[in-house]
């Protein structure tokens, strides 16, 4: 009795045990719904008595992938019950396909147990106490390391030191110098409304100095430096991990931490002070072309009131922090270069991580000095 | 799908490339057969990812013409060339598979972006290439986590996600030990009797070039053109040409001394 399906391209007819599939017009992914024929694939094996399965495809027009994805799924679906495929109706090149594939159903992939709430923390709590002793570990080498390089015995190489010194130095000078100019400008025009209605206009060169020197130069150039050469860091490592590179050294037995980590660590340790003496500098420009031009004060007044101000202690101050600044830079941008993953998406998440991490670290680190300056009276 | 047109699938004529004004390779000229499997060979730095590059729209040639069938590509505009691209499959060399995406994933997106099919029917169809080219395991992985074998199988798999009609495939045996480079030859057969295909593949693997390529070109790296078309085989039995003959024969060159190891 045959029985009409809905589906034009699809007809069964069955005779007994015996079902002969006639296959009609296109069977191809552009002018086709596969999912149209599942239903039907359901229908055929709901029947007890069937035996034998038989194509007819001499009504088959042009076809693709999509016909072997119905065809495969009958042959997986008569396979455990022991249901025989004539496949001598189906096309010679459609036969040849499907004896390439497995002719048993793939067991499916049983999705990984999603960890309880007392294990994912227990996870996370395990992971970040390993962290903290590879960055232990990380950090007490870099800082044997660093005393190996100033005995010359350090495994790198002074042209890899003095490109890593070039990129966070002199080509930073621009970037740094724009952000702390523009700094001690709003500073100055700030504190100048405020400054004038009390007739202190002279004090402006003590706000501009000391914020300057103590925290704005220090934390500014910091920040700048966190994104533009600690995610550089941090991107390049993870990259050069993605393509073995890092394999490549390991196997020679040429140390990472020395060669890689180590002139970065010591390159950005030395030049982000100099950055900030810069900057400094610089930033009390910004806030003196701001007074001399807004406020009744003579550029040589501003400068004696600026020397008088700044003491060498504060700018030790400045440059004590702007030292911690660079080291958790440049360690934080390798130490997440180092652990990332090898994909492309993993060398992005590399370098906004590091980003993050080292300007929180900088904020963080920035109110430790500021308490610890509170309780010594520096 | 039986039924092929007696005309070439890709025709290339008076081709020149190079990367401004380096030339790399001039007056090119070859048909491809419909069906056949075409070997682009050469010694090493020849030129023949570069002519690939030509052929699948990656590098504008400097001079000569590349038809598909009756459409010359480099005189379309950017929106034709990629309609008609959509009709290629390619396996670059190494897979280049997208990284952050699993085997699946990868094979997926061709078909996510320019097919109308749900999500199940997309599914269905990765798992039939992934099947089809013999992977089975690992289709949730990683590329960084697969061997160079099954990165290559789906590389494949992908380059066959929309049915392609040409497959261009670039060194696909290369970093393959013998009897993986052999199933991956074997399959490439099957695939281009199965689906109709016709192949266009980059090669210097002898045992490939004899063992399934049909017809072909031979880049010389000296004279920058082509010296010798024809099967890998009929040239490895019948061709004159010394660098051919030596190249077939896996022999050395005149003035290339024995312990002299060549580049």
């Amino acid at each position: 009795m045959p029985v009409a399906s809905d589906n034009p391209r699809l007809t069964t007819q069955v005779n007994g045990g015996d079902t002969l599939i006639t296959l009609a017009g296109n069977w191809t992914t552009a002018d086709d719904d596969s999912t149209a024929a599942a239903p039907a694939i359901a229908a055929l094996f709901n029947r007890q008595e069937l035996k034998a399965i038989a194509f007819d495809s001499s009504r088959l027009g042009r076809w693709d992938s999509s016909l072997l994805v119905y065809l495969s799924a009958v042959s997986l679906a008569a396979a455990p019950r022991s249901i025989r495929v004539d496949d001598g109706g189906i096309p010679l090149a459609a036969r040849r396909l499907l004896a390439l594939l497995p002719q048993t159903a793939n067991a499916p992939a049983t999705p990984p147990r999603r960890p309880i709430m007392v294990e994912r923390l227990g996870l996370r709590a395990i992971a970040q106490w390993d962290e903290l002793l590879a960055v232990t570990v990380l950090v007490g080498g870099q800082v044997l390391q660093a005393g190996a390089a100033i005995l010359g015995r350090a495994r790198m190489r002074r042209v890899d030191f003095l490109g890593c010194m070039y990129d966070a130095g002199i080509a930073a000078l621009p970037m740094v110098a724009l952000v702390n100019v523009l700094v001690g400008a709003i500073l100055a025009f700030v504190g100048a409304i405020e400054l004038r209605r009390f007739g202190a206009d002279i004090y402006i060169a003590n706000l501009v100095g000391l914020a300057q020197v103590r925290e704005m130069a220090a934390v500014m150039t910091a920040i700048v430096m966190s994104g533009r050469t600690g995610g550089a860091y941090a991107a390049e490592i993870a990259s050069m991990q993605g393509s073995d590179e890092l394999d490549a050294l390991r196997v020679l037995g040429i140390p990472v931490q020395d060669y890689l980590v180590l002139p970065r660590v010591l390159a950005l340790t030395l030049m982000t002070p100099i950055l900030y003496l810069y900057g400094s500098a610089i930033g009390i420009l910004g806030g003196f072309a701001v007074a001399v031009s807004m406020l009744n004060i003579s550029p040589a007044l501003f400068m004696a009131q600026t020397r008088s101000a700044v003491t060498m202690h504060e700018v030790g101050f400045g440059l004590t922090k702007s030292i911690a600044f660079g080291a958790l830079i440049a360690l934080a941008g390798c130490r997440i270069g180092l652990k990332a993953g090898r994909s492309a998406t993993d060398v992005g998440h590399a370098a906004t991580s590091a980003v993050v991490v080292s300007i929180i670290g900088i904020i963080m680190l920035d109110a430790v000095f500021a308490v610890c300056a509170n309780a010594l009276n520096i | 799908m039986d039924q092929q047109p007696k005309e070439p699938v890709l025709q290339v004529q008076g081709l020149a490339i190079g990367y401004g004004e380096h030339s790399v390779q001039h007056d090119v000229s070859f048909d491809v057969k419909p069906g056949s499997i075409f070997a682009i060979m050469g010694p090493s730095g020849c030129g023949k990812s570069t002519l690939l590059k030509a052929l699948i729209g990656l590098l504008r040639p400097t001079a000569g013409v590349v038809h598909f069938g009756h459409q010359d590509y480099w005189s379309l505009d950017q929106a034709q060339r990629d309609d008609l691209g959509r009709c290629f499959g390619v396996l670059f060399q190494g897979g280049a598979l997208w990284s952050s995406m699993t085997a699946e994933q990868n094979v997926a997106l061709p078909m996510q972006m320019f097919t109308q099919l749900d999500a199940a029917a997309i599914d269905a169809l990765v798992q039939l290439k992934l099947s089809l080219v013999g992977l089975d395991c690992g289709r949730a992985s990683m590329p960084a986590d697969l061997s160079g074998g099954m990165r290559q199988r789906v590389g494949l798999a992908r380059a066959l996600a929309l049915d392609p009609r040409i497959l261009f495939l670039d060194e696909p045996s290369a970093g393959l030990d013998p009897i993986a480079s052999r199933r991956f030859d074997d399959l490439v057969l099957q695939l281009r009797d199965g689906f109709g295909v016709t192949v266009v593949m980059v090669s210097h693997e002898l045992p490939s070039l004899f063992g399934i390529c049909d017809d072909g070109v031979f880049l010389d790296a000296e004279t920058r053109t082509v010296i010798a078309h024809g099967a890998p085989t009929a040239l490895r039995d019948s061709s004159d040409n010394p660098t051919v003959h030596a190249f077939m024969q896996r022999a050395r060159t005149a003035g290339d001394e024995a312990p002299v190891s060549s580049p």
